[in-house]
């Protein structure tokens, strides 16, 4: 190696002190799909325990345990992760910027994820087991009665806490300061205009989040009483706390993938996105909105009716923005030429299934309603609605469109139709039932439901296992691709657009050294 | 210093984050607690004694108020009112005493958290005295009868006739173990 500034170090060592925004975008997609594995086999062992009626196969604390990680694992660990780990691999090429604005904070901000995620798990097995309390740890079960190792769940969201915030402040610093001559605000990809106003809910919110968690820390370790009515606290407190946090959270984990969804979209309808300003518009406001919807969470918990109906209200004005980008998805589709490449089916997939999500969203937001469905497998319907075949077949969307430039080969197209078809269906037939179910009144977070509930919930376990499995065919899909296969063009998708594409496949280290100028 | 612009785009970012984490400490608890005065939220009454004013009994209504007792989670004291319930006339004194005991053997605090239900009643039923203003230590085995006297407020609105007083009792012994603790 005689110029060694071309090319990145060799060995183990490469990765740990490595500055560079694709090295370390690889790296977060990487240990995301490390967690997708790990909460997904969470989810086998609640699915496994489901199958039947009755407990036999874990204990119900330990069940209790594998929802609440599945939970806090998904989020936290899989879906914004894997947002990140795109938005480092895309941002400073999409804007024609040579790196990150802040490439060293950029390593530290994901080499803390895996310890936080290795204190969290290690919870498992300490005395009395980790967290049971559900992943939204509601006071005072995440206090008064919560398993001793608590505190070293606290101190995980900490640090998951910090590291989404030194993230989110490199994103805004990059898209602000780093973007090429002429490349204006309004000339911006959706993915990134996306990224810019989660990176803004993320500075916000998670500090919201750490303030809920050190409040737990108090109120169990130096007798204050935030939480705790004993010592003139209120328990409803830590719900508001953390739903303000919670719910531009969601929002967090779906507006990225929407600007995913807007560049593959109009690529494989060939025609230009419909309505480019109205969706800048669309997301800002979904945003503002985040802010003031919290409540919608918490209908039963008795809050007066003015603010029932103020919640109610504001929850359906969400619907607005959401409605104008549906509507301009399905204008660029329209008279498109359309093909259906394995991008475009996970993403014409996301419009039909998130907005499903999107539905069983409104009617969980009529108040009244809610005292009916709230705790039940509707809910569970609802969100996972949003979350996988929105959030996650968004990244699987975004990682078969940018793929052939990340490692410069063509995977294997019909093997990914097949984790295609087969999450498709075993995303529907899984989550599909838990709407009826939950109608019909089961519980979420209980291992074991009533007999009325049994074939329902065996659909939904055959299915769970099916999407699961289906995920080992994508870990081999993407291992077969970085390995070799078919070289790709620089541009493999002839109705793409946007500056990633005007440097070579594989996308050479350093990129934009010398900014691209934008017309 | 002169910042260049990226670093002033730092700058904000960093102080937002800051700002939202203090934020809920400066802003949201004490707000909420604000709220729930203001609006009776939750039931809560007002924490301290109430001073009364003089003025006429209204003997057109009567108002039951009903009492419960109720222990927390790992709270073993006998707790109950003298009465489950008494009839005043909006602007009467009306008084009884609850009877607590501590059948551990070993000394504990309790502290007896009110609710008033419904919501909206909160702010009209007053207590001019009553154990739930300061933490109760009892001895091992100690018993102890603590009187109440409440007042409901001529103002009440007139569709309510029935109100329910309801006591919570917790222990917070480790509390004010951890808390004498922290202060030294």
């Amino acid at each position: 190696m005689s110029d060694h500034h071309h090319g990145p170090e060799k060995g183990l060592m490469r990765w740990v002190l490595t500055t560079n925004h694709k090295d370390i975008g690889s790296m977060y997609m990487w240990f995301s799909f490390a967690m997708f594995l790990l909460g997904g086999s969470m989810a086998m062992v609640i699915r496994a325990e489901l199958f039947q009626p009755g407990l036999q196969i874990v204990e119900p604390n330990f069940f209790n345990q594998m929802t609440t990680m599945h939970g806090l694992i998904m989020v936290f660990g899989a879906v914004m992760p894997a947002f990140v780990g795109l938005a480092n691999w895309m941002i400073p090429m999409m804007i024609g910027a040579p790196d990150m604005a802040l490439p060293r904070m950029n390593n530290w901000s994901f080499w803390i994820l895996p310890f936080a995620f290795a204190l969290m798990v290690s919870t498992l097995f300490m005395e009395g087991g980790g967290p049971n309390f559900g992943w939204t740890f509601y006071a005072p079960l995440s206090t008064d009665y919560a398993p001793p190792s608590t505190t070293f769940f606290i101190f995980a969201v900490h640090m998951m806490g910090v590291s989404s915030i030194m993230g989110a402040i490199n994103v805004i610093a990059t898209i602000l300061n780093l973007r090429a001559p002429g490349m204006t605000l309004m000339k911006m990809p959706l993915f990134v205009w996306t990224w810019l106003i989660t990176a803004y809910l993320l500075i916000a919110v998670m500090p919201v989040l750490a303030g809920a968690v050190t409040m737990m820390l108090m109120d169990i370790h130096f007798g204050t009483a935030f939480f705790n009515a004993g010592g003139g606290g209120d328990p409803v407190l830590f719900q508001h706390v953390f739903w303000f946090f919670g719910h531009p959270e969601v929002y967090i984990m779906i507006l990225p993938a929407f600007g995913i969804v807007s560049a593959i979209i109009p690529a494989f309808s060939r025609k230009p996105l419909f309505g480019y300003t109205s969706m800048v518009y669309a997301v800002a406001s979904i945003a503002f909105l985040s802010f003031i919807v919290w409540a919608h969470h918490m209908f039963t918990v008795g809050i007066p009716l003015v603010g029932e109906i103020f919640f109610m209200y504001a929850t359906m004005l969400i619907a607005v923005p959401t409605g104008v980008k549906v509507f301009n998805w399905i204008a660029t589709m329209f008279r498109g030429s359309l093909s259906f490449e394995t991008p475009m089916l996970f993403s014409v997939a996301f419009v039909v299934l998130f907005t499903i999500g999107g539905f069983s969203g409104l009617m969980l937001s009529i108040a009244p309603a809610d005292f009916q469905y709230h705790d039940t497998y509707f809910v569970v319907a609802h969100f996972h609605y949003v979350l996988v075949p929105g959030a996650i077949f968004a990244i699987f969307a975004g990682t078969y469109y940018w793929l052939p430039k990340w490692t410069g080969h063509m995977y294997d197209t019909a093997l990914s139709k097949v984790h295609f078809w087969m999450s498709f269906i075993g995303m529907n037939l899984t989550f599909f039932p838990m709407h009826f179910v939950g109608l019909a009144g089961m519980p979420r977070r209980i291992p074991d439901y009533n007999m009325q509930f049994a074939d329902f919930n065996m659909i939904s376990s055959i299915g769970g296992f099916m999407f699961g499995v289906t995920q080992l065919l994508f870990l081999f899909i993407v291992i077969k691709c970085v390995r070799g296969g078919e070289k790709a063009e620089a541009k493999p998708w002839e109705g793409a657009h946007g500056l990633e594409w005007m440097v070579p496949s594989p996308a050479p280290y350093h990129t934009f050294t010398t900014p691209p100028d934008v017309k | 210093m002169q910042l260049d612009p990226a670093q002033k785009t730092i700058l904000k970012a960093t102080a937002t984050a800051v700002g939202m984490f203090a934020f809920v400490f400066v802003v949201m608890v004490p707000l909420y607690n604000v709220l729930c005065k203001v609006t009776g939220l939750n039931g809560k009454t007002d924490p301290n004694p109430y001073k009364a004013v003089p003025a006429a009994v209204d003997t057109s209504r009567t108002i039951t108020v009903q009492f419960l007792a109720t222990n927390n989670k790992g709270m073993h004291w006998d707790f109950k009112p003298s009465t489950h319930k008494v009839e005043v006339h909006p602007g009467e004194i009306g008084s009884l005493t609850f009877y607590v005991r501590n059948p551990s053997g070993k000394d504990m605090v309790g502290q007896a958290i009110p609710s008033v239900s419904p919501f909206e009643a909160t702010d009209y039923l007053h207590k001019t005295e009553c154990f739930c203003f300061t933490s109760q230590p009892l001895l091992a085995h100690e018993e102890k009868y603590m009187p109440l006297k409440i007042i409901v407020d001529q103002d009440l609105p007139k569709h309510i006739k029935k109100l329910t007083l309801s006591y919570t009792l917790f222990d917070i012994t480790d509390m004010n173990k951890k808390r004498t603790a922290g202060l030294q």
